[in-house]
């Protein structure tokens, strides 16, 4: 839950006093303009932006008073480009998890679609889905609670994309919830299960995809019909 | 003792003469630099031979000596500062890398009497010391935080999965300092392969046995690479430390043309 988050640096404010609750269960989209805040909203999930004021409440948790590196496990999050470490997939597995056995390896592989022979391949050779699903492997390691997915298929081909944004509601179907980031509203209508919109750093309407501009507020109905706000 | 004199010294001015005679052959526009950068030598050595002749006298006290020791890492921890100001906290980084080196390096050297302590080899060693590590300090600072900068969406990456801030930055931190500490191994490593480094010139040069000189130019050496490993390593560990906060988050960092 947003309480009053506010994020500001010497430029602008990037969240002005956004309030708003993340349901738990299934695919949520926060979907906005490009600079909404949707991407600070995020972060802030996760500690990697704190708020200047204002709290973000995760599980009846203050997120400042967790700490931060047990937090990020619980919370994981897939970046908007791959993100592959040097080495091979294994490798990249094994940061999140040193301990990691080849057999969890390839059952999380097997998650995200990939085949167990991808284990020896060069992360930084993959094409940009395979090394996004890498990615989402990497971060299931640590058997988040909650996925952040911040624009994850902006730098994907079509048919990845698809491939990703069915990995999303897979998970979201195994319990695991997925907070999920876009300016497209037609991913929006494919994914999502609830709809945050964010516009110019506040939460200004939440709703179902199938009715997102009913009762909606002006800026919100001019975003989707595609003006800018 | 080979002793050239000011005729000596007269004549060799002949050889910036051949500098400036090539620029305006070759219409490079370098006259009143090389003629400025000729004087401004010239003149910084007197002033330097004009005060060691003071404190070499019989009876001056090495706390002088030491006092210029001070002055020496405070003047290269500001230079260092100067050509790297995108890096936070440089200035307070140097005074304490250049400061533990020089206890570390300065305290092997005469703690185990390798060198007997007097002004004649403090002031000499501690000056190479400090301005041969000037370069790779200055390296291993903006290295690390263009890395940390232009790799950001990684380092996050790392971050998210719940590493903390040292661990995440560790990959970082080993690539500066190797890009600093390599050129000094490769340097130690051709040492009197291609030229005679400079403490043995002028050792044979003012009449010391070559055997004693190449002693003491492995000591200097030796000196220099300990002090290169002493000062990137505080560099590298102070800058990782200030580039991330106590709840394990990167700071936003600026480019090198926008500075601080």
């Amino acid at each position: 839950m947003f309480d009053h988050v506010t994020v500001a640096d010497d430029q602008r404010r990037r969240l002005d006093d956004a309030c708003g609750s993340v349901p738990w269960d299934g695919v949520t989209v926060l979907v906005g303009p490009s600079g909404s805040g949707k991407s600070t909203l995020l972060r802030c999930c996760n500690r990697l932006e704190a708020p200047t004021s204002g709290r973000v409440w995760f599980c009846g948790d203050d997120v400042a008073r967790l700490d931060p590196l047990r937090l990020r496990r619980r919370v994981g999050m897939v970046f908007q480009r791959p993100t592959p470490f040097p080495g091979t997939v294994r490798d990249n597995l094994k940061v999140a998890e040193p301990a990691l056995t080849d057999a969890h390896a390839v059952a999380v592989l097997q998650q995200v679609g990939l085949e167990a022979a991808f284990l020896d391949r060069m992360a930084t050779e993959l094409s940009g889905g395979e090394g996004q699903r890498v990615c989402l492997a990497r971060t299931l390691v640590t058997e988040p609670e909650v996925v952040l997915m911040d624009e994850v298929t902006s730098s994907v081909d079509p048919a990845q994309r698809s491939g990703l944004e069915g990995l999303a509601r897979l998970l979201a179907t195994s319990g695991v919830a997925v907070l999920w980031v876009t300016h497209d509203l037609a991913q929006m209508r494919r994914v999502a299960d609830h709809v945050l919109v964010v516009i110019e750093g506040r939460i200004a309407h939440v709703s179902h995809p199938t009715d997102v501009d009913a009762n909606a507020p002006a800026s919100v109905r001019a975003f989707l019909a595609g003006e800018a706000p | 003792m080979t002793s050239i004199g000011w005729s000596g010294f007269a004549l060799s001015l002949l050889l910036v003469l051949v500098a400036v005679v090539v620029s305006l052959w070759k219409q490079l526009g370098l006259e009143r630099s090389i003629l400025w950068a000729a004087v401004r030598a010239a003149a910084q050595l007197f002033a330097i031979g004009l005060l060691l002749q003071v404190l070499l006298r019989p009876g001056v006290s090495i706390l002088w000596a030491w006092l210029w020791v001070i002055v020496m890492v405070v003047v290269a921890s500001f230079t260092v500062r100067q050509r790297a100001p995108e890096v936070p906290g440089l200035l307070q980084l140097a005074l304490i890398a250049f400061g533990c080196s020089a206890v570390l390096t300065l305290g092997v050297l005469f703690g185990l009497g390798v060198f007997q302590l007097n002004v004649r080899t403090l002031i000499p060693l501690a000056g190479l010391m400090i301005g041969n590590s000037l370069a790779a300090t200055v390296l291993v600072g903006r290295r690390l935080v263009d890395e940390l900068r232009d790799k950001r969406d990684e380092v996050e990456a790392r971050l998210a999965l719940g590493q903390p801030a040292h661990v995440a930055a560790k990959p970082y931190v080993q690539g500066a300092l190797r890009t600093a500490l390599i050129p000094q191994i490769e340097t130690t490593k051709a040492v009197g392969l291609v030229v005679l480094p400079g403490a043995m010139t002028g050792l044979i040069l003012a009449g010391v046995s070559p055997l004693n000189a190449v002693l003491v130019q492995a000591a200097v050496m030796y000196l220099v690479l300990g002090s290169v490993a002493t000062t990137t390593t505080v560099i590298a560990l102070g800058v990782q430390r200030r580039l991330f906060t106590t709840d394990h988050r990167l700071l936003h960092l600026t480019s090198a043309r926008s500075g601080r």
